[in-house]
């Protein structure tokens, strides 16, 4: 008997608590739009996409396809990748408008731009 | 050739050819020759008196690529080193021009440091953009193989009357840019040179060309130029380089440029391929596409003798 009243405890209090983070996602869900996003491949050391049109609070995220490392570093210091080796991304988050020249450190005739517009 | 008081240049002209496994280039007054491997080892050497030296440059092992063509560039490495202990004359020092590692990787630079241990010569480095990678861009490879360089780890010494100039153009480069010395280097470079007698044979070692190759992959040096001025005027400058992964040479005025390969793996000759990504040969071709330079001097004699063989002889 006891042990059956402790299930039934358990499981109301899972259920609240299961509501209450329900709710909470929902509020979220409200209070902030999916957040945007785009992307740039790295292929034959070259960025697919060297022009990059998005709007503020679009997050960037960078690929390396190539079998060779490369890196992701802002011409102005805003954001600076780490060695990307194959495979492995890199995102950034840009919050305010502007344009944002991006290179490879390692082989620096590699060379693209993001556009942040408001 | 390198006896050209004893040896008339008919006979030279005549063994003129080209080798299966290597060739040799000897630079003499501006005109770069080739002759072949079997007749270069062949004797004019001991008429002259002063016992030559020579050394071996090594470059790009990216210890730590696993991927095709080669899934193993510490094993290629490994042979390049039984390579080395195996050439009949040992090399009085090797020179690594950069790329040790593919990543930065304490692991990457501990079994490239263990591994040229083996051959007991010493060996002096300079860095490729491959051993820039660490958080602090360089730090691991100049604490390590860099100890006593001065900036980003060039450095300069002398053996048998030779002046050996290591610089670094992978360090700090600009976006759009090619490989880059920067002022202060070149500056050093200047104080470095002066003073010193227009005779004495240089010779220069960094990692990325320093004439540009291929524009379009980045395949040169933005102030390459600067350095060469003040390099004009010596009578014998030999250029070694490394990146690209494959031979090639040119002659401009006293100055020979000669890259070397890799004992990783092979990149594209400039244009041949959409990117200068590795070379995917079928793995029976490896082998003949990596390899090591020797380089032989002889003391009196003007010229430089680049010796490359590959893996596969």
């Amino acid at each position: 008997m006891t042990r059956g009243f402790k299930m039934l405890t358990f499981q109301a209090a899972a259920l609240v608590g299961s509501a209450m983070i329900m709710l909470t996602l929902s509020e979220m869900t409200r209070a902030a739009p999916a957040p945007a996003a785009a992307a740039v491949q790295i292929d034959n050391f070259t960025f697919k996409a060297p022009l990059t049109m998005v709007k503020v609070g679009t997050t960037v995220t960078w690929t390396n396809g190539d079998d060779i490392p490369h890196t992701v570093v802002s011409k102005d210091g805003v954001f600076k990748s780490k060695v990307l080796d194959t495979g492995d991304r890199f995102s950034f988050t840009f919050a305010k408008a502007g344009q944002f020249g991006y290179y490879c450190s390692l082989h620096p005739h590699m060379t693209g731009t993001i556009v942040v517009k408001a | 050739m390198f006896d050209a008081d004893h040896e008339n240049r008919r006979d030279f002209l005549k063994c003129m050819a080209w080798a299966g496994t290597g060739a040799l280039f000897t630079f003499n007054a501006g005109i770069g020759s080739s002759i072949g491997l079997d007749s270069a080892i062949a004797a004019p050497l001991r008429r002259t008196g002063t016992k030559p030296f020579t050394f071996v440059q090594l470059s790009d092992s990216h210890i730590g690529f696993n991927k095709p063509p080669n899934a193993d560039a510490r094993a290629t490495f490994r042979e390049a080193i039984a390579k080395v202990k195996a050439l009949p004359v040992q090399p009085d020092f090797i020179i690594h021009t950069g790329d040790v590692s593919q990543l930065s990787r304490d692991d990457e630079f501990d079994d490239a440091e263990q591994m040229l241990k083996d051959t007991g010569l010493p060996v002096f480095f300079i860095p490729g953009e491959h051993d820039m990678l660490d958080p602090e861009g360089g730090k691991a490879f100049l604490d390590r193989f860099g100890k006593g360089t001065k900036g980003a780890g060039w450095y300069s010494f002398d053996h048998k009357g030779v002046h050996f100039v290591a610089l670094v153009n992978v360090a700090d480069l600009k976006p759009g840019g090619m490989g880059n010395l920067g002022a202060e280097q070149l500056k050093w470079l200047a104080a470095d040179l002066a003073g010193r007698a227009s005779s004495t044979p240089i010779v220069v070692f960094a990692h990325i060309p320093l004439w540009t190759v291929y524009a379009d992959w980045g395949w040169g040096t933005d102030d390459s130029a600067e350095a060469l001025k003040l390099l004009a005027r010596f009578g014998s400058v030999t250029v070694l380089n490394g990146h690209i992964h494959q031979i090639t040479q040119k002659v401009e005025g006293r100055i020979a440029f000669h890259t070397a390969r890799s004992t990783a793996f092979p990149q594209p000759a400039p244009g041949t391929a959409p990117s200068p990504g590795p070379l995917k040969v079928p793995p029976e071709q490896l082998h003949s596409m990596l390899g090591i330079t020797d380089a032989m001097f002889v003391r009196g004699h003007q010229p430089i003798a680049l010796i490359d063989s590959t893996l596969s002889a």
